[in-house]
């Protein structure tokens, strides 16, 4: 018998079950189907302008920075003034996202926009963010040429571009956004949520930040909700 | 079995003796019964929910478990269409096969690991140097316990029983490569240097072991949830990506999900959220600029099917957030290293002796003063010290505990069914104690408890006993 049978014989064993009974299928086919949401906090169920004014407060409260922004055209500028604030080499790696490429980076004269995933030689980096929860202050960021995986935890500095329309009060709204957006047959390979930059407590228990991902993440919410 | 030469639980009373005695653990422990326990309930108090969670939670797992086979199931053929590959292991050793299995096809040298606990169940890091392979823990408490030759003392702070100069003093131990004078007195500097050293190791890897906090049916997607970003780069850089699962780790849908993860960061660090949980559905897609190219996810037993026909049932909703060892006054006294094996604590204290059998185990859930705050803060329910007593019950059943003990039981039992002889003796006794104990209200020793007044004084009882102070009509304190 493979461990395959050898497994799921016992768990029907210890069950009390054969797998077949309709009862059974039925009530998973049934969860599955509706995916209850279960308990939702009521604090982030609040009209959008106060959704994103909650986003940014709790992504201060995760260490990370948050700045609104009325145009998405304000976006090279506003990175520009960011690197130049910390002191940081005008250099910015992207991935292919449209909404990224077609930002006017010709407004940032002295800014070096390269593209592609990174290769841990690259300081500071920006990609587009799929929603943002106001809950928790988290970004869902979804993996591809768009936004590749190694911008979100090889550079030193993350800069995540969200739209206000796109910030959600709870987590649930997103999945069902991304359910509509690829199916559950496919979601994207990585789905990252991100919530303030990277930290460790494992040295006697005091928090520092930039463990192994980014020491800095500055979020830009971009435009009216 | 394999795990046997880490295994030191049956020395549970001598580990015990030697922690209380170290002055260096018990500085590094003193944070956690004040830090960690205060800044979980801070966190808490700010979700007027978290109440209504924890029963979602529980739920959530229950249902899971009374269909525990079909989600597996569904878990397989999502993950399998995505283009990842499920493997099942009823032990630790196939485990370990199929993992060494999947590095010799990857032809594999150095592997990156994320934070396991059942890699650490398994003992895979002992099992891949011993065939050639250099395992790297990559989450830094996992590291600090790695160049140590340790286990870990918690599930979710692992270094959690070292100071700030034992660790200075590992780094200049081990990272010999670096100048000799270089100053490491900052806890900055150390990380700087953890991060330095291991960013190599991530850029080399060849294959990236990590665990799973949850494992999705809906979608056939594996979860991690880390601060560090360690877990995320051990999966995303090297070539090959396995998960390291338990069968219980499966949940039905992406909302059940957020549910057990609202509890699960506020129980384990007192954070509202980890800083990343990430979500993986397969190998790299066409096009993708980055991600492994294989994605392998492994489904362990070891011991947890016969538990979900038994007793221990409830401990399968475990979801490893360490909230029950950071409330334990046993395990802030004596630490993790203490219990002798992978999971210390009140979770330890249940689910090693389902792991390891109750006669190498027995010692743990004695280890309790069932003073409950375990339960208390479980965000999953589950009842520690109702299942301490069952573990107690079976070892008493297979005549485990030495004579002493038992005999003691039996008398207790024999005294506990007489009632009048029980109130005599207890009236006579509280008497004499009350008298001896008026002058300073409390003893400083006992005959028969020495052990007992060495750490701290036993309190004169009342004059009388509660019993006849209830017949007495006394009903208040």
């Amino acid at each position: 018998m493979s461990s395959r049978e050898t497994l799921y014989g016992s768990i029907r064993a210890s069950l009390g079950v054969t797998g077949g009974e309709p009862a059974r299928r039925a009530a998973v086919a049934e969860r599955l189907k509706a995916h209850p949401r279960g308990v939702i906090p009521a604090r982030g169920q609040l009209a959008p302008r106060e959704c994103v004014t909650l986003f940014a407060k709790m992504v201060e409260a995760a260490n990370g920075s948050a700045e609104l922004l009325a145009n998405a055209a304000d976006v090279p500028t506003a990175v520009a003034a960011l690197l130049r604030r910390h002191n940081l080499p005008m250099q910015i790696r992207r991935g292919n996202d449209a909404r990224l490429a077609t930002l006017p980076w010709d407004n940032a004269r002295t800014l070096e926009v390269s593209t592609g995933a990174s290769d841990g030689g690259q300081l500071a980096s920006i990609s587009h963010a799929f929603a943002g929860v106001a809950e928790t202050g988290t970004l869902i960021m979804t993996s591809g040429p768009d936004n590749p995986t190694t911008l979100n935890f090889l550079p030193d500095t993350h800069i995540i571009v969200v739209d206000a329309k796109d910030i959600a009060g709870d987590y649930e709204t997103v999945w069902q956004r991304l359910r509509e957006k690829f199916g559950t047959d496919a979601l994207p390979r990585n789905i990252n949520m991100i919530t303030g930059p990277s930290r460790s407590a494992d040295i006697a228990q005091i928090l520092i930040l930039g463990a192994h991902g980014p020491r800095r993440l500055h979020v830009l919410v971009v435009g009216q909700p | 079995m394999a795990f046997a030469e880490h295994l030191t639980s049956p020395a549970f009373k001598e580990n015990a003796k030697g922690a209380l005695a170290d002055p260096q653990l018990q500085s590094a422990l003193h944070g956690v019964e004040t830090g960690v326990v205060d800044r979980r309930r801070a966190t808490v108090e700010k979700l007027p929910e978290f109440q209504a969670l924890r029963d979602s939670a529980r739920d959530i797992k229950n249902h899971t478990l009374a269909h525990l086979d079909l989600y597996l199931e569904q878990f397989e053929q999502k993950c399998t269409a995505a283009g990842g590959n499920v493997h099942y292991a009823v032990t630790a050793e196939e485990a370990r096969a199929l993992v060494l299995d999947i590095c010799r096809k990857a032809n594999a040298k150095l592997v990156t690991k994320g934070k396991s606990m059942v890699g650490e169940e398994i003992a895979i890091n002992d099992f891949l140097e011993q065939n050639g392979i250099a395992p790297i823990e990559t989450d830094l408490g996992e590291y600090l316990v790695q160049i140590r030759h340790e286990l870990p003392s918690h599930i979710i702070m692992p270094a959690i029983h070292l100071t700030k100069e034992q660790i200075e003093a590992d780094f200049r131990r081990v990272h010999t490569h670096l100048p000799a004078d270089r100053n490491l007195e900052e806890h900055q500097t150390l990380l700087t240097e953890a991060r330095t050293v291991l960013r190599e190791r991530f850029l080399a890897a060849d294959v990236g072991i990590t665990g799973a906090n949850f494992l999705v049916a809906e979608t056939g997607t594996s979860i991690i949830v880390t601060n560090e970003g360690n877990g995320d780069l051990t999966q995303t850089l090297p070539r090959v990506h396995i998960v390291l699962a338990s069968i219980e780790k499966v949940v039905p849908t992406l909302e059940d999900m957020s549910q057990l993860l609202r509890v699960l960061a506020r129980s384990a660090t007192a954070q509202e959220m980890s800083v990343y949980t990430t979500l993986s559905t397969g190998p790299r897609r066409p096009g993708d600029p980055d991600g492994p190219n294989e994605y392998h996810v492994i489904i362990l037993d070891n011991g947890r099917t016969a538990m979900l026909g038994g007793q221990f049932r409830e401990m399968l909703r475990c979801i490893r957030c360490g909230a029950c060892m950071n409330h334990c006054p046993v395990y802030a006294a004596v630490g993790g290293h203490t219990y002798g094996w992978v999971y210390p604590g009140p979770m330890g204290a249940v689910l090693t002796p389902s792991i390891v059998g109750i006669e190498n185990a027995g010692h743990l859930p004695n280890a309790s003063t069932f003073c409950g705050r375990c339960e208390e803060v479980c965000p999953v329910k589950i009842p520690l010290p109702k299942l301490m007593r069952y573990w107690r019950e079976r070892e008493f059943e297979k005549n485990l505990q030495p004579a002493t003990i038992r005999n003691g039981l039996a008398f207790w039992a024999w005294f506990a069914q007489r009632p009048r002889l029980y109130r005599i003796a207890t009236s006579l006794a509280m008497f004499g104690m009350g008298l001896a104990g008026k002058f300073f209200g409390r003893f400083r020793w006992l005959p028969l408890a020495g052990s007992w007044t060495r750490h701290r004084d036993f309190p004169a009882p009342h004059v009388q006993t509660f019993q006849a102070q209830w017949k007495r009509g006394v009903r208040t304190r």
